[in-house]
This record gives C-alpha cells, structure tokens and sequence, in this order.
C-alpha cells in the first residue's frame, strides 16, 4: 500500500497531459460549439449540420469512409491470414508491414498525389507503354485509395493479433468434427476474429471519417468533406463557433462507432494497443 | 477384440534434424484401450496427430480397418479427438460445441437434440447446455471435449493426456468415468499419457515408448511385473536397479552376495542389469539377511513405510508394512522370482534400442 501511494506520482505528467492537452481542449470545443458570437448558449452551430452543404459533406464523409473500411477489411483480412500464418517470419514481415507506418503520414499521401497526378509518374509510364491513362486525381477514388493506403495496417494488426491468438487445436478440432476448410472458417474463424474484426473497423473508420489532409491533397479544393469543412471554419472562416459544433456532430459518430466496438470486444482482445 | 483396426507401419517422422518417430511400428485392435506411455518429448502426441490426419509421416503408412489412409484429411477420417488442452470452442455454447460435428453431418434436429441430451447424461452435465465454456471448471471442460467427439460415434476415440490438467483427486474419478465410458460405448480408446499409474489403472494395453522408439508392448501386469529393460523398469514405478553379473543360470551376484534367481540363459558371467521393486524386498533381522546393512531413512506412508537402506554400497529403496527406525542394523532377502534380469544395453546411448518382436 505504501509503495503504491509512493508511486501515485508517477501518473503526475499524464494526468497533467490528460488535462491540459485532452479535457480542457474538449471544454473549449463545448464551449464555443454550444455558445454563439455574442457568448449566448445556442444550438444554432450543431444544427447547422441540416444545412444542405453541411449535411451533404458529412454524408459523402461517412459513405467514403465506409468504402475505405470495407476495402480495407477484404484486403486485410486474407493479409493478416497470411501473415499469421507464417509463424516463423512473422517478425520480418511484421516489421516491413509496419515500417511505412512510421514515414510522415503528410509525406505518405503526398507521394500518391504525384503518382496519380494527370502528368504523374503512374500516367507517365502507362502512355510511354501506350497505354490508357487513369484520371482519378481529384476524385472520390482517389480519396478512398488514400484511405486505404494510409489506414490499412490499422486494420491489418488487430486482425493479425485475433488469428494469432486462435488455438491451432481449435482449429484441428474442427476438422477433426468433420468440417471442411470452408465450414471451419465460416463457423470458427470467423467468429473468434469479431473483436479484431470490430477493432479493426473502428480504427480505419475514425480516422478516415475525420480526414481533412487525404481529400485535400486528393480530392483537390473540389470535394468537400465533413473533415474539410470544419478545418476551414477554424483557418479561413475563423468561425471557432460553427467548427465546434459541426466537431461535436462528428465526436458523436465516432462515440457510437467505439460503443459499438466496446460492446464486441469486451475483453479488448482485438486491441491494438 | 480380435481383429486389427489400425496399423501403422515403418512410420519415421522428423521435424529438420530432429528424428520424432523412427521406422514406428504399432497395431491397436478393435475395441481396445490402449495406452501411449512415455515421457515428455518421446513423441506420444505426434503419433497420435498421424493417427488423427494432422501430420502426415515422413515414410511408412496408416492403415485403418484395412484401408491406407496415410493422405485422408482429418474430417474424413472415422475417429474423433479429444485435444490437450480441450480446444473447445469458446464462442459457442456447451450444446452448441456437442452438436457441431453432427450439424456438419446434417442430421436432423431431433437426432441432434436427443443426441446432445444422452451426451449430457453420459458425462455427467446435465443442466449445463446452454453455459459458455468459459464459465465452466477444467473439469467439466474436459467432459464437454469427450461429449462432443463421443457423439459422432467414432470407431476410434483418441485421447492426449485428457486428464493431465486436473488435480489429482478429479483425476482419479475421471479415470473412473472413462473406463465406464469405453464400456458403455464399446469403441476403440488410444489414450496418451505420461502418468504411469493413470495408464496402468485404464489400459488393457500399454505401448511404453521412448524417444521415438516402443520399449515395450504389453499388459499392465506384464509391464509392471517383467520390464523389459531398464528404461521401462525405471519409468514404471520406483525400483531398484543394479548392475549385478549372471554368474549361472539362477544365480545372480550383485552387491558382493550371490542371490537365486528364476532367470536362465544368459550365459555365465554375464554383466546384466538387476531390477527389484521396493515392495520385493524382504527386511530381515541381520542374521537372517543376504546382505546386511542399515537404514537410513523412514518415512510414514500410510499404506506401508519407505525406508531407504544403505547396503552393499547401494541405497535400496523399500516398501514394508514392517517399520525399523533409522540407525537399526537390518538383513535383505528377495525371493528368487522377484528378481528380474535384464541384458544391459550395448552402449550408454543405445538406452532407446528398438525392440524386436
Ligand atoms: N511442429 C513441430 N515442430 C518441431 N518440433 C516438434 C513439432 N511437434 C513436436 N516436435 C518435437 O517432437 C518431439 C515429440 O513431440 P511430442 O510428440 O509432442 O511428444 P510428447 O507428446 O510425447 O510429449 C518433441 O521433442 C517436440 O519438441
Ligand atoms: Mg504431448
């Protein structure tokens, strides 16, 4: 008991990290969402997300972010399979998996905006080969495949982390009970992943659907997402009233996105961290 | 119990340089228990995965009710496991883990129910289908692994040191329940274990293995009573084993003392390897002993009292409803047909030689 009480001080620079730099910044978000300029309390800024501009930036928001997560969910999950399955060489590959993680994220999707560029690296070589050049610069396209890119192994890593954890005699029991590749991976596999599964979501989910960088740099000053428009309430509009209460709409998507998860993954067993 | 159900045969197995199984020969008939005894690492599990379908052997075949199934999947295969460590399926509820295998098999809802139910009875859960397994003791656990292979009704039941997680008394009781089960059922039990009392307790037949090779085949009374080298002899029990030389038939001296033994053949003057269990070995007062010495240590052991004695320049270990308190002078005498003979191995490494048949 002593000991614990002597330690207690250690959580010190957390908790003044957790106050200064996560409760007080969500306060002033309140604050300025739920008050107007004259520092009257008013919904007129969470509301104003009915709007049709507001309302058609969120909805095109989540619909790409929603293509994003389904992609990366049938790309990720025969992925973590494989890697899974290479028991031995999980390190390595683990390790060349996650390196990209650790470039720059700005410098990530930059480096796609001049591979997709009209006169870019990618259209460069398909004309040198005669070859029909792709247009998707400044497209919804483009914004998913950013997405993909970027959010990925965020998918890949739960989902790695919940097939690993699946006992190889369960899976032999199976067979054993007479279920045939297909019928063992419908009925157990699948399953015993739901919490990577469900993690996984959410971590390219959120991010995706709070973007404002990827379609920037992708999507060009053409398609607006939600992300977009909150960022220029804040840089150009200096409009802190409406960003806030437009980020209070977004803030109870994700709370229900990570409900959701928590209620799937009681045990935190497809958590990353 | 009559004809052969499974054969394998010259089955070698390696994993790199590690040689696992080694030109493996070994038939299980119908409607037998037979029992995989061995130390850990011998490669008891390995030769149940190649009976099982999750491991094909590097040469040699597996023959069942006659047929080569060496290359048939596992959910092809007419026999059901029950792994290690349970593997039950945690996603699912007890009813739904028993149905499973049938389910796949498409029978119909009342087979299934009906079926699940006899289950229950038969390993003692009733009222516990609709329970997640992790709500259940290691126990129950493992009595829902045995209720979801049995319904199938396999020819063949294999079993991975099923009980090697439960304590002792649960043990015991559930070796009780298996005994009553294969009888109840009637099928073949190939049952792996490193515990020598479990498998002399169960077995109608035990296959004493060591590194990769059998060591002996036999009855538990034949394995207990005449081991038939000195790996089986230590493995089986605690005994005293001692170099000695077969001086004639029927005369062995070890020790410094010539004793009568049953044994003959071995030639004269012969360097073998002498095994007495500590329940054979007859405390005596000194005048009346073999050999002479004294005791060093008692211990109450309720059944009877082990004494070590420090005779001849060995510590015997003994096994004596009779006490004598440590420090007292005492004589040893073994009566000649409890003492067993055994060749010495060819060299200190050749311990797991393959026996012929
Ligand atoms: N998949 C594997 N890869 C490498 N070595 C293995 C593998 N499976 C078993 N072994 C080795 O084979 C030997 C026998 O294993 P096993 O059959 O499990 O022994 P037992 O069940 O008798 O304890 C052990 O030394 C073990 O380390
Ligand atoms: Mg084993």
């Amino acid at each position: 008991m002593k000991n614990r009480n002597n330690l207690k001080f250690m959580a010190g620079p957390y908790m003044v990290w957790a106050i200064g730099f996560i409760l007080i910044p969500l306060f002033i978000m309140f604050y300025f969402g739920l008050t107007d300029k004259n520092g009257m309390t008013s919904l007129a800024n969470v509301l104003s997300i009915a709007t049709p501009e507001h309302s058609k930036a969120l909805s095109l928001s989540i619909s790409l972010a929603v293509a994003a997560t389904v992609i990366c969910l049938l790309l990720g999950y025969p992925l973590a399979a494989i890697l899974a399955h290479m028991k031995n060489s999980s390190g390595v590959i683990i390790f060349v998996f996650i390196l990209p993680m650790w470039m720059n994220f700005l410098l990530r999707t930059l480096a796609w905006q001049t591979l997709l560029e009209k006169t870019g690296v990618i259209n460069t070589a398909l004309s040198a080969l005669h070859l029909p050049t792709i247009n998707i610069i400044n497209t919804s396209h483009a914004i998913v495949l950013g997405m993909v890119y970027n959010f990925l192994p965020f998918m890949v890593l739960p989902l790695y982390n919940s097939l690993t954890k699946i006992d190889e005699n369960v899976i032999n029991a199976a067979a054993d009970l007479g279920a045939n590749a297909f019928q063992t991976f419908f009925k157990i596999i699948l399953p015993l992943t739901v919490p990577g599964i469900m993690s996984g979501i959410t971590m390219v989910f959120v991010p995706s659907l709070t973007t404002f960088v990827i379609s920037k740099l992708l999507g060009g000053s053409k398609i607006l997402l939600i992300g977009n428009v909150i960022e220029e309430q804040f840089t150009q509009a200096a409009n802190w009233h409406l960003g806030s209460g437009l980020s209070i709409i977004l803030m109870v998507f994700i709370v229900i996105n990570m409900l959701i998860t928590a209620i799937f993954d009681r045990d935190r067993e497809g958590s990353l961290l | 119990m009559s004809k052969k159900l499974i054969e394998l045969n010259n089955i070698s197995k390696s994993y790199g340089s590690h040689i696992v199984l080694d030109e493996f020969d070994l038939y299980i008939k119908e409607n037998e228990f037979v029992t995989l005894l061995g130390p850990s690492g011998c490669g008891k599990t390995t030769t149940l995965r190649i009976i099982g379908g999750f491991e094909t052997p590097d040469t040699g075949n597996v023959l069942f009710d006659g047929t080569d199934i060496t290359n048939m999947p596992p959910n092809k295969r007419q026999l059901n496991t029950v792994f290690q460590k349970y593997a039950l399926f945690t996603h699912m509820n007890i009813e739904d883990n028993i149905a499973f295998g049938l389910k796949i098999k498409g029978k119909s809802d009342k087979y299934i129910r009906d079926k699940i139910e006899y289950a229950l009875r038969l390993v003692n859960l009733e009222g516990f289908g609709k329970r997640m397994p992790d709500s259940l003791s290691g126990g129950q656990q493992q009595r829902v692994a045995i209720a979801r292979a049995i319904v199938n009704e396999p020819k063949v039941l294999l079993l991975d040191e099923p009980l090697g997680a439960l304590d002792l008394k649960l043990r015991q009781d559930m070796q009780y329940e298996l005994i009553r089960l294969k009888e109840e059922l009637g099928i073949t039990f190939v049952y792996v274990t490193h515990d020598q009392e479990e498998a002399l307790t169960m077995s109608d037949t035990i296959v004493v293995m060591n590194q990769g090779y059998i060591q002996q085949i036999g009855t538990p009374e034949d394995i207990y009573n005449e081991p038939e080298n000195a790996f089986v002899a230590d493995f089986i029990g605690d005994s005293n084993i001692i170099d000695g030389i077969m001086l004639q038939d029927e005369l062995v001296m070890f020790l410094g003392a010539k004793f009568a033994c049953v044994d003959t053949g071995f030639g004269t003057n012969k360097p073998v390897d002498v095994v007495i269990r500590p329940e054979d070995v007859i405390l005596t007062p000194p005048e009346r002993g073999v050999i002479n010495g004294v005791v060093t240590h008692l211990i109450f052991k309720g059944v009877h009292y082990e004494m070590e004695v420090k005779a001849g320049g060995y510590e015997w270990l003994v096994h004596s409803t009779t006490m004598f308190p440590v420090g007292a002078e005492v004589g040893i005498q073994v009566d000649p047909f409890n003492i067993q003979i055994m060749n010495k191995p060819a060299s200190e490494d050749e311990e797991a030689v393959p026996l012929e048949e």
